[in-house]
């Protein structure tokens, strides 16, 4: 067998596998968190959890994950009502409800783990950043024993906690998949089609919070609280309906848990570096990263494409403006214009301006000078056009004094092409009911 | 599954109480698509509905007409048990909501919904069929055609594939239309369905609410403009906390009950109840 795959398996396969399903469960429900402008809910619940396992931890004495299952699930259902009371009668926003309970429970929590530490092993710093490097597994040296009852007896509990988790809640979106849409879309009407909203959003909340807890101690809670916010933040920018939102925030979910694994634990020895990073933390890094990346070049919603559509624009109105500009000169006589003299009339672009309109062939050079073509002239015209129905609506129907009117109908006349405009002819007036 | 017995069972004692005070009362109609019998709601100790007595015609179009804060959304609510009464029975045709509801649209207000979630409109047709569909069931074949069917009728089929953050304002209200008339209801309660409406929509909505009733279905529609209530609805309910007036357009919507309605001592009462709500406590 290959000693270096050997190796692999051995350290580097399980905290690997544990990432990605935290990741992709986490990353799966965060969507509903988000759509339900939540997002901060999974923050709360997965510090509120704290005190819930340390609670769970005094009452029973045990460490047993089933144990501390039950007392995440009570804390994070508790945390749930405790936000929805303080919404509801101390009338401030979701956000700062949330904000207030988390940081009051997590600080209980730390008090209550310092207490109970002294007697026993809970270590607060594991559960905030989680140890997957320690998820080692002791594997014979022959492959077809690797699936074999005592090897797989070998595999950590927190794999297979986090397994049951992933099953769970892909067994839970896909069952529920239109309850779930129509509780989030629209509560009232979940509840009237007897869907109960309520029911939904708890059991959506009990989930996030089992999943919280059997991702803590593979993973840490600052992943948990990055995989359930960033993978669904991307997708949301990168899509328009909630199966492939869903779809693509578990790929961004494994690319950040696998990338993010790779960069921390394998990527500085293979650049010959013997430091290793936290691979929770480089998770968690790369999907905001790949949030960012997003964020930078989502084809609708994306900045490029936002400054790209901003540029066009203001070329549109340069050129536009270069046009009515001759047009006007034109009916006063002058059928060419100097360049010279454009420069301030177009705010020192009238170079550029007549260049973009001379490559749109909406201009003829002459020299020195500029004229309109036969299509310029059209486009002018229009222009004028859009233009005086704008000033005419302004000034009758929506009351500006005329002075006024014209600079408006300035601004107006270019973003108002036939597609996207009516109002000045089409429907002037509101709808008559006599 | 769902078990009903009529919830006879789990009635408490205030129902009890509205009970008693209902046997005083002259009996209400079981052809009634809905009745409402002593309804009282409060939100925070302050009354929105006080004592609510009315009965819907079946097979009309009733509008339910009043000011601001009258509590005229409250009431359809908490009709549907999305808010909860103080006191007070709702039934529709005798029977309570838990076993009417499948016969029950409902179109809640535009704004009360996030218009940037990721659904097409058809998603959103389809959610009226939900309750037909049944639990765990994805959504077949058959009931993308009803409601690609419910699409046209409002006019909205060329649009079934858009996001709804793409549709206008009007054509995101056909849109919530579509999905009640997917609904297959016999009775439609309505907030608002005409509030911000382009004037193609507005006609849209009107012939949509004439061949509901051409079909022998009920529409309750709470509505903020006097000017149409005569042309688009048969009776009408006046309500400020309290019913004002209700029966036929003709006889209720008279000079006298608006004035009561908007501009009496009713008004001053809940804005200064209203008042003291903002003030105090």
């Amino acid at each position: 067998m290959n000693a270096a795959l050997h190796r692999f398996i051995e350290l580097d396969l399980l905290p690997m596998l544990a990432g990605a399903m935290a990741a992709l469960t986490c990353g799966l429900l965060g969507n509903y968190l988000v759509l339900r402008r939540l997002s901060l809910m999974g923050d709360a619940i997965s510090h509120s959890v704290l005190p819930g396992l340390v609670i769970a931890f005094i009452v029973t004495g045990t460490r047993d994950p089933v144990v501390m299952l039950v007392g995440a699930g009570l804390s994070g259902v508790a945390t749930v009502v405790i936000v929805e009371l303080i919404r509801r009668f101390g009338r401030v926003d979701p956000g700062a409800a949330m904000g207030v309970t988390f940081s009051v429970l997590f600080a209980l929590g730390v008090f209550l783990i310092e207490q109970a530490a002294r007697q026993v092993d809970l270590d607060a710093d594991c559960v905030l950043h989680g140890q997957p490097e320690l998820l080692g597994w002791t594997v014979p040296a022959d492959f077809g024993e690797l699936l074999s009852p005592v090897t797989l007896g070998a595999v950590p509990r927190q794999i297979w906690i986090l397994f049951a988790m992933l099953l769970i809640t892909l067994a839970f979106i896909t069952a529920l998949f239109k309850e779930l849409r129509i509780a989030s879309f629209d509560p009232q009407l979940a509840t009237t089609q007897g869907v109960h909203a309520g029911l939904m959003h708890y059991l959506l909340m009990v989930l996030v919070a089992a999943a919280t807890v059997a991702s803590f101690e593979a993973v840490g809670s600052i992943l948990v609280i990055a995989m359930i916010i960033c993978p669904a933040v991307t997708a949301r920018l990168l899509t328009d309906r909630l199966g492939s939102q869903l779809l693509v925030s578990a790929i961004a979910a494994l690319i950040a848990a696998l990338g993010g694994y790779w960069l921390g634990a394998l990527g500085p020895s293979l650049v010959g570096s013997e430091i290793s990073l936290s691979a929770a933390g480089t998770m968690a890094v790369l999907a905001g990263v790949l949030f960012g990346v997003a964020l930078l070049a989502s084809p609708r919603h994306g900045v490029i494409t936002q400054i790209r559509r901003q540029k066009h624009l203001a070329s549109r109105v340069l050129v536009e403006d270069l046009l009515v500009t001759l047009r006007r000169a034109e009916r006063s006589g002058e059928s060419s214009v100097s360049v010279g003299r454009l420069r301030p009339i177009l705010r020192g672009e009238a170079t550029r301006a007549v260049e973009l309109g001379e490559r749109e062939r909406l201009i003829r050079r002459r020299g020195d000078s500029v004229e309109l073509s036969e299509d310029g002239r059209a486009r002018a015209d229009a222009v004028l056009h859009v233009h005086r129905q704008w000033q005419s609506y302004l000034i009758e129907e929506a009351g500006y004094l005329p002075d006024h009117a014209h600079e408006a109908a300035e601004r107006l006349e270019h973003v108002a092409d036939a597609s996207a405009m009516n109002p000045p002819e089409a429907s002037g007036s509101a709808p008559d009911r006599s | 599954m769902r078990v009903d017995s009529g919830g006879q069972a789990n009635r408490t004692k205030a129902q009890d109480r509205a009970r008693s005070v209902l046997d005083a009362r002259p009996e209400h109609s079981a052809d009634s698509p809905v009745s409402i019998h002593a309804m009282t709601v409060a939100y925070r100790r302050r009354p929105v509905l006080w004592d609510i007595d009315f009965d819907a015609p079946a097979r009309s179009l009733v509008a339910i007409v009043g000011p601001n804060g009258a509590g005229k959304s409250t009431l359809i609510k908490a009709c549907l048990g999305l808010v909860p009464m103080a006191s007070g029975r709702v039934e529709f045709w005798g029977q309570p909501l838990r076993q009417a509801r499948g016969r029950i649209g409902y179109v809640p207000q535009r704004e009360s919904v996030d218009w940037e979630f990721p659904v097409s409109a058809l998603d959103v047709v389809c959610m009226g069929r939900y309750r037909k569909i049944g639990w765990f069931r994805p959504v077949s074949r058959s009931h993308k055609e009803v409601a690609r069917a419910c699409l046209d009728r409002v006019g909205m089929g060329d649009y079934a594939d858009r996001q709804i953050s793409q549709l206008s304002g009007g054509q995101q209200q056909r849109v919530f239309l579509a999905r009640a008339l997917a609904q297959e209801a016999d009775l439609y309660i309505m907030d608002e369905p005409f509030a911000g409406v382009d004037a193609a929509t507005e006609r849209a909505i009107v012939v949509v609410l004439r061949e509901l009733q051409s079909q022998g279905k009920s529409v309750i529609c709470v509505h903020h403009d006097l000017a149409t209530v005569g042309e688009y609805f048969d009776s009408a309910l006046l309500l400020n906390m309290r019913v004002v007036a209700a029966g036929a357009v003709g006889e209720v919507m008279t000079q006298q009950n608006l004035h009561k309605t908007y501009g009496g001592r009713l008004t001053l009462l809940s804005e200064a109840s209203e008042a003291v709500a903002r003030s105090g406590v």
